[in-house]
């Protein structure tokens, strides 16, 4: 049976303010644990919240660049559960009445272009942090947990699909899409690495053509775009011989697993909580001011969809090459600065998507903090332009250069690895490979073609890779032309 | 022993001031009184020698410096145990809190240090000012300083308590739903219930947060107006106070109330549960008023009749939100010997909480549940809106309205606590204000035939606080001074 798949997707994303939601505390990851913290965010007896209008701001700008409606009047309720790294035991989050609603963003696969709707986007708060100390630190068979409160009250933003996905291919691509927004917003640092951005999913399945929709699993604990593709990739497979063998899926919420890449359940339907939800009558209702709103409109930067259609019209890239320059306004910064020292736009976009970018992930760094300065980069790619250095020996040389912070034109120099164009010292190195590979010249000249590139590969490793490729070629052919000597 | 202790806060203050007295033999005369006393009286659950000593000292060096002070500097305070006191520990009179120390101060205490007023100590409640009696304490309840074998009326009884046995010229309670009119009624002092966000409520334990309010106690309407003004105003830590200047409370006091419309609410006096020594009273008190040149109408308000069935969705509703927190996780009482979390929780909150706590925890759980939200919480806030209109009805043809705080005198000690219902009944005139969000007093007006005090209860809008000041000090002219209770003559 083919079935498709209907997906929708959670995003948490922890707004990078300098302050906490409702009070002063410093929101820095990574702080000594609970040194964060004061009766506000601790829950203390009679402490009461003020919200953050800064992060109010970054709410709102992320539903405009989201095309959401923002909400001329919004509320902020009470989600009430118990757990121990929730000071209150209860969020303070939004409810029925979210400041925005109705977006959409669109996205791209292989099939072309999908709009996927943006139900809401709120603001809540996030809860502390759970250290169950035991053998597999869930809670479940921990001998006690430690609390730490440094994140207790951090600004979170969540933000809500429609059921408009249809592929792990199109989660993967929503999830970049709005990340490369939030980056070009300023607003969080988005790193899943460290949970400045989570995602739980929604998915089941259906006929292929059916209306109604399939009973739907929720899936968390995915910490990588790249594990939200393979945790609803298992799914579905998992639902599709669940559905095949005539079972029905079971509505729960499942634990993907990063290590088995498979789900398993955390809990079922009959124990989802009653959070009891009510206006929080500590905060007052959002009204944001119509020219507040339009401060914010005006100033919203440009959007990556459209950095990238500008990219594409105005140096002639390709999607893909679009694509990478255009994911962060680092990397569209790193890119101009390229062109303005000199690069040509294609070698600058070709050069970023390839070794810059494999440097970067060897080395898990942002392209912000890039040990290879533009000028640096543009210098190389006009090295090898110019006939200087080789293509091959120039991108061997950067992936050093950025392993040492080094300047790879200094590194060049240093090594000796300018490129051999001098006739004579290409000459040499030929009669050399000539004088060792007689049989081959003879075949050769005698009419067998193919043999040319043996002896070429033979003479740039002479040359250490470093024969100037075209010098190469025209004197081999000289010599190989000169009558049998 | 000092006699300083039958004087008046503005008095007391002024007599600093002048140097006639000094700050630190002001609250040695009133230490004195709550050691001779509150062993009866039970208005404390925690004395602040030290805090007050200190308090008094710095108000002596100012006045030795020759600056300038508030009218009340040096007067003694007595402060509800639910205003969180840093580094002094704070109960709301319950065993989850018994050894709970804040590591800060609520806003009112901040701007009572500033004014130079010292505080005694942290004074009874019921627990987590649910109750009209102090007998839900778990420290046991304060009693009426008229009648020792009956209760001071609560929740604020402790605070109230205090300033009726001359334990503190002046008292600071919370009034959620009558709990510091009520006492006030019930032990002949005066009670302001202010405007919701007219004061702070960061670092007030809270009960229910939209209904929560502080207001002073004192045994005058110029002290209880001189000693909002030391408090009231916008704070910045409170998301729903109200960012408006603080008037001169005292400035108005002294303007009559000629021409002033007054509407009484007939609903009440003619209600059945209504003691006929009450009504007696309120009845030649508003004569009083229409004596000195008040325009008296009648006026019904029959949706109030609801307001107290809407309060008991409400209040347990946001009460069973904001008590959650005591869990045995961060602070307060954590059980021993706990098998899990949730274990902990359980335990920790059964032997924390008391009867009523839990009574109201449970009650609204119930009422904010899924499918049971829209019958129950729902409908009560449509009740409010419904009070808050009513009110501005009644606004359009009168300034302020009359009736009585209580349906009753000082009950014995035990008589209700076996009956819920019938102790919710002793805050149904007060209710509604809490609920609109408005403004509300009560000023002594006499003694029943059993020869407890009565109190008259004045209401205005939102922020009519110097209107409300206006009235009862005009009622006070007319009334004359107000009879002591029996234990300022016998010790």
């Amino acid at each position: 049976m083919t079935y498709e798949a209907v997906i929708g997707l959670e995003v948490h994303v922890e707004l990078s303010t300098r302050s906490k939601m409702f009070c002063g505390c410093a929101t820095t990851f990574g702080a000594e644990p609970n040194t964060q913290t004061c009766p506000v965010c601790l829950g203390q007896p009679g402490s009461l919240p003020v919200p953050n209008e800064r992060a109010i701001e970054h709410l709102m700008t992320i539903g405009l660049a989201l095309s959401c409606r923002i909400a001329g009047h919004s509320i902020f309720h009470r989600k009430n559960y118990f757990y121990p790294d929730m000071p209150k035991n209860y969020q303070i989050s939004q409810y029925d009445l979210p400041l925005c609603v109705d977006g959409h963003l669109e996205i791209e696969d292989a099939g072309g272009t999908h709009r996927v709707g943006i139900t809401r986007a709120h603001m809540e708060e996030d809860t502390g942090k759970s250290l169950h100390v035991g053998a597999t630190g869930r809670i479940a068979d921990s001998s006690h947990s430690l609390v730490d409160y440094n994140r207790a009250g951090i600004p979170l933003v969540e933000i809500v699909s429609e059921p408009d996905i249809r592929t792990p291919e199109q989660a993967q691509a929503y999830l970049t899409e709005l990340r490369a927004i939030l980056l070009t917003l300023g607003v969080s640092d988005v790193r899943m690495d460290e949970g400045s951005m989570r995602c739980d999913a929604n998915v089941s399945l259906r006929r292929a053509g059916a209306d109604a929709y399939g009973v739907k699993v929720e899936v968390k604990n995915m910490n990588s775009i790249r594990s939200v593709g393979r945790a609803l990739a298992y799914e579905i497979e998992r639902q599709t011989r669940v559905l095949d063998r005539g079972d029905a899926v079971v509505q729960e919420t499942r634990h993907f697993d990063e290590g088995t890449g498979k789900t398993s359940s955390m809990r079922s339907k009959e124990e989802a909580f009653d959070y009891r939800y009510f206006p929080e009558p500590d905060l007052v209702p959002i009204a944001p001011a119509e020219e507040w709103m339009e401060k914010l409109r005006a100033g919203l930067p440009e959007l990556p969809r459209a950095r990238r259609e500008r990219l594409t019209a105005e140096h002639a890239l390709t999607p893909e090459q679009a694509a990478f320059v255009g994911a962060h306004p680092m990397s569209v910064a790193y890119f101009e600065a390229l062109l303005a020292a000199g690069a040509p736009a294609r070698d600058a976009a070709v050069w970023m998507a390839g070794e810059l970018s494999r440097a970067l992930n060897d080395h898990g760094e942002e392209i912000g903090a890039a040990r290879i300065a533009p000028e640096q980069l543009a210098a190389l790619i006009e090295a090898v332009a110019g006939g200087v250095v080789n293509l091959n020996t120039a991108k061997k040389v950067f992936l050093d250069a950025y392993e040492q912070s080094a300047d790879p034109l200094a590194l060049i120099a240093e090594r000796g690895l300018q490129q051999v164009s001098d006739d004579g010292a290409v000459e040499g190195a030929v009669r050399e490979v000539i004088g060792a590979h007689a049989a081959e010249a003879a075949r050769y000249r005698a009419g067998e073609q193919k043999v040319f590139g043996f002896l070429m590969g033979q003479t740039m490793k002479a040359l250490k890779g470093q024969g100037a490729p075209d010098v190469v070629k025209r004197v081999l052919a000289d010599v190989l032309g000169e009558p049998d000597g | 022993m000092s006699e300083l202790w039958r004087l008046g806060a503005a008095e007391l203050a002024r007599m600093i001031a002048a140097k006639e007295a000094s700050a630190r033999e002001v609250t040695e005369a009133h230490l004195d009184r709550i050691a001779v006393l509150d062993d009866r009286v039970h208005a404390f659950i925690t004395v602040t020698p030290e805090l007050a000593r200190a308090t008094a000292g710095e108000v002596d060096a100012r006045v030795a410096r020759g600056e300038r002070l508030h009218p009340l500097a040096g007067a003694p305070v007595a402060i509800k145990d639910i205003l969180c006191t840093d580094g002094i520990r704070t109960t709301a009179a319950s065993r989850i809190l018994a050894d709970y120390v804040p590591p800060y101060d609520c806003t009112v205490v901040e701007r009572l240090r500033v004014a130079g007023l010292p505080i005694v100590g942290k004074a009874n409640l019921d627990e987590f000012a649910m109750g009209s009696s102090t007998e839900n304490s778990a420290f046991g309840p304060s009693l009426n300083p008229w009648d020792l074998t009956r209760v001071a009326g609560g929740s604020s009884g402790g605070s109230v308590a205090a300033v009726a046995a001359g334990m503190a010229p002046l008292g600071i309670g919370t009034d959620t739903g009558g709990s510091i009119r009520q006492p006030a009624s019930l032990c002949g002092v005066v009670g302001v219930k202010p405007t919701y966000g007219r004061v702070s409520r960061y670092g007030i334990i809270a009960f229910a947060s939209s209904l929560d309010q502080v207001g002073p106690i004192a045994r005058s309407t110029e002290d209880a107006a001189l000693l909002l003004g030391v408090f009231a105003g916008h704070d910045p830590m409170d998301a729903t106070s109200i960012d408006d200047p603080v008037p001169d409370y005292r400035a108005a006091l002294g303007e009559g109330i000629e021409g002033l419309r007054v509407g009484v609410i007939a609903d009440w006096m003619g209600g059945d549960g209504l003691q006929p020594g009450v009504k007696a009273r309120v009845r030649e008190a508003i004569d009083a008023l229409a004596a000195a040149g008040a325009r008296v109408g009648e006026v019904s308000l029959p949706v109030f009749e609801y307001a107290l069935s809407a309060y008991y969705l409400i209040a347990p509703a946001e009460c069973s939100s904001n008590l959650a927190r005591y869990d045995g996780v961060r602070q307060g009482h954590r059980a021993a010997n706990a098998t899990d979390v949730v274990d902990l929780n359980t335990r920790t909150r059964t032997e924390g909480f008391g009867d009523e706590v839990k009574r109201r925890i449970m009650l609204g759980t119930y009422a904010l549940s899924v499918g049971y939200y829209d019958a129950y919480y729902g409908k009560a806030q449509q009740v409010r809106t419904l009070v808050i209109r009513e009110f501005e009805r009644a606004y359009a043809d009168f300034d302020v309205l009359v009736g009585p705080t209580s349906p009753t005198t000082a009950f014995a000690v035990g008589e209700k606590t076996g009956d819920p219902l019938a102790m919710y009944l002793s805050d149904v005139y007060t209710i509604p204000t809490n609920l609109a969000g408005a403004a509300g007093i009560s000023v002594p007006c006499g003694l029943s035939d059993d020869g407890l005090p009565v109190g008259l209860q004045v209401l205005g809008p939102p922020l009519s606080e110097p209107l409300l000041f206006r009235v009862a000090a005009a009622y006070e002219r007319a009334r004359g001074p107000a009879p002591d209770p029996p234990l300022w003559s016998a010790p």
